[in-house]
């Protein structure tokens, strides 16, 4: 097999034509093809080409897409409902917002072919509120196709009907959890739901539901087109196809950089122009503020699933996030912390009281005030909101505090020596 | 009008209906009895209060549009909340009651549900809602900076202006409600701010001072990736779902950072392997 080249624009192809999200500009570009050709197939068989792909969710959890539509039940006793997640909030996640503002119609065409595999005749497309252009764009798409017949009643002739409904958020990134974000679609608080079930088996309505990341619909009209063989010829055996890195912070050339699954920090490094003003590198998160963190001894880690987690890490969103030696680890690990506590939603204990106390612990730290002993109180707060909490978001709550004081437990010992030195005696946390 | 009487259930709930055992009781007496505080002090408490919800005329039927987009019509809550926030620029008491009549939901549902997003304001808007990402990638590239800044520039010599709090009278020309935001999903052009949920990417601490002034002084400079600026009222009217200006999607979207991947690949001549003619589906079995 001949090599790949280190970026390849699938997702991104057309981020450079003028008006890139009108429907003229995706339609000139092969647009709606494989939508045509996907009408042509039994859902069966789109499953299944889906499967072969080997593609897995591009959200974070990384879970086998196919496997995941094939969940569905094959009757239709019920309403199948597709729902995107687009809530894009994980920090240092900025993918998905871009893509939808450049191109929203592949994920549209994205959306009429998963729904139809997926006997499915409503999508739901939920965003968070607060990217007001990225909803304008979507609802002129919805527009757009539907005028043109890709949606709507009896699509292109093929007898099937498909609605998209573009349905805002209203800031609360817990609703990117997709039991959350379920509840919130039904008009409540964004709260997690106790699984099983799956959606699948009772998502929205109670009906079956399929979830997915904007980033994985949008990549199955390349997948109908060009086949899974051609899908895998980008990225590793387990994690295939192309995979847009967000590269944010300190480097030269901060942005989007589509790239097969597997590619290193070192080669992102050397796309987006090493770091800025050549300070060298700290830490960083390989797929957001939830994943473990990573130092410079972890350059050569493939960025796949199997990559990431065999470092100890997990791929999560691809939201490459470079911080340089000017910054501190304790205080960046104070600041992620203290998002996680203003976004738990309450409903878990572990979750809501840990987040609470843990940024007590860490601001105080930070203002010098702290001990020795508040790092094995923090270790042990994490080992009690860590895989006890009802969702995930309490996982990713304590990576960033156990991965800094991993790698970094020196410097957070240096501020609790300054506390020793001015002879004080520590106050609880939370006391005053 | 939903009303809170004894023996009466709401839309949502999974109590049937009939008489409660409180039916035929005088509930106020009882609470007055009951109540440890005076009879002036318990009266506000268990008075249901009706607001007056003529202010919302104009909307019912955009609520009823809202509703007819979704199966079931409690999944218009959300939506709704921010189309009575075009209204009046924060969800006041008279908007979750309207919300309430419309869906059949108690005011205590839609409180629930309104209490609990951060884009939902308890207290009326600024005529723009200026939000400074804080999370931990913008305030080291100066987030924290800006938004201390912008604290004390809007604030009064000595008494920085908290989160969201107001500068100007809330809905007056020129004011604004200044807020700390958490990640908003442009992490490679920080430090960034929105100005009614519109990009202003790689911000400075003297852009956004000058952001402001010119937003105090009725202008409108224009967003890095968004439509032309209107106001916090306009903005969650767009947010409720409906856009009248055609124009506004052509607002510019794709900075430098967002295309870095796409012009690097084409200035070096990288593709994605070409993918081979008429790829056929896999031939299942019929089952």
């Amino acid at each position: 097999m001949s090599t790949v080249d280190p970026v390849t624009p699938v997702l991104t192809k057309r981020w450079l034509s003028p008006r890139s999200w009108s429907i003229q500009t995706y339609e000139q570009l092969e647009g709606y093809t494989a939508l045509r050709k996907a009408l042509t197939a039994t859902p069966e068989q789109i499953v299944q080409v889906v499967k072969d792909s080997g593609l897995r969710g591009r959200g974070g959890a990384g879970f086998p897409s196919g496997l995941k539509w094939s969940f569905m039940p094959p009757n239709e006793d019920k309403p199948h409902y597709l729902v995107i997640n687009a809530d894009e909030g994980e920090p240092g996640t900025c993918k998905d917002i871009p893509l939808m503002m450049a191109d929203p119609h592949s994920l549209i065409e994205g959306c009429v072919i998963a729904s139809y595999a997926m006997r499915s005749h409503h999508c739901f497309i939920y965003v968070r509120g607060e990217v007001l252009h990225c909803i304008r764009r979507l609802n002129a798409a919805v527009k757009e196709a539907k005028a043109a017949g890709y949606l709507g009643e009896n699509i292109l002739g093929s007898g099937y009907d498909l609605e998209i409904t573009v349905h805002a958020g209203a800031g609360a990134y817990i609703c990117g959890e997709e039991t959350a974000l379920l509840d919130s679609l039904e008009g409540r608080r964004g709260q997690p739901r106790l699984k099983p079930p799956f959606p699948a088996a009772a998502g929205l309505y109670a009906a079956p539901t399929t979830v997915n990341n904007v980033e994985t619909i949008a990549s199955v009209p390349y997948i109908i087109n060009g086949g899974s063989d051609w899908f895998r010829r980008m990225g590793t055996e387990k994690s295939p196809g192309p995979k847009i890195y967000s590269i944010s912070g300190h480097v030269e050339r901060p942005g989007q950089y589509e790239a097969p699954l597997g590619t290193t920090l070192r080669q992102l490094l050397e796309m987006a122009g090493g770091m800025k003003d050549g300070i060298p590198l700290k830490f960083w998160t390989p797929g957001g503020s939830s994943t473990p963190m990573f130092t410079a001894e972890h350059l050569d880690v493939p960025l796949d699933f199997e990559g990431a987690a065999e470092a100890g890490s997990m791929l999560g969103t691809t939201a490459v996030q470079v911080f340089n030696e000017t910054v501190s680890v304790p205080w960046a690990v104070m600041k992620w912390t203290q998002f996680y506590k203003h976004e738990s939603c309450g409903k878990c204990t572990p979750c809501r009281e840990g987040t609470y106390w843990l940024v007590q612990i860490l601001e105080r730290m930070v203002d010098g005030n702290g001990t020795e002993e508040d790092i094995d109180t923090l270790l042990d707060v994490c080992d009690n909101v860590l895989g006890r909490s009802f969702c995930a978001l309490g996982d990713g709550a304590v990576s960033p505090i156990q991965s800094g004081i991993k790698y970094f437990r020196d410097e957070f010992l240096a501020l609790c020596q300054k506390n020793r030195e001015k002879n004080r005696k520590p106050a609880m946390a939370g006391a005053n | 009008m939903t009303t809170s009487g004894p023996g009466q259930t709401y839309g949502g709930s999974s109590v049937t209906g009939g008489e409660t055992y409180q039916a035929g009781h005088d509930d106020s007496t009882t609470a007055m009895d009951a109540s440890v505080l005076s009879r002036a002090e318990t009266t506000p408490l268990i008075t249901e209060i009706r607001e007056d919800l003529s202010v919302f005329d104009g909307i019912v039927d955009k609520a009823r549009a809202i509703i007819a987009r979704y199966p079931q019509s409690r999944s218009a809550l959300l939506p709704m909340l921010h189309l009575v926030q075009s209204v009046q620029g924060y969800v006041s008491q008279a908007g979750i009651q309207f919300c309430a009549r419309e869906l059949e939901l108690a005011p205590a549902e839609v409180s629930a549900v309104a209490t609990f997003y951060t884009m939902y304001k308890r207290k009326p808007c600024g005529e723009h809602l200026v939000s400074v990402c804080t999370n931990t990638l913008c305030a080291a590239l100066g987030g924290d900076e800006i938004y201390q800044t912008l604290r004390e520039h809007l604030g009064e010599p000595g008494k920085p202006l908290g989160h969201e709090e107001t500068a100007g009278t809330p809905g007056e020309p020129g004011s604004i409600t200044i807020e700390h935001a958490e990640c908003l999903a442009a992490c490679d052009l920080g430090p960034v701010l929105q100005v009614n949920y519109e990009f202003y990417d790689n911000q400075t601490p003297e852009k956004a001072v000058e952001l402001v002034d010119a937003l105090r002084r009725g202008e409108k400079p224009a967003p890095t990736r968004g439509a032309p600026l209107t106001d916090f009222k306009d903005a969650s009217l767009q947010l409720a779902g409906f856009f009248d200006r055609e124009s506004d999607v052509e607002g510019p979207s794709q900075a430098a950072e967002t295309l870095a991947g796409a012009q690097l690949a084409q200035d070096r001549g990288w593709t994605a392997p070409a993918m081979p003619a008429n790829v056929a589906f896999p031939d299942l079995e019929k089952k």
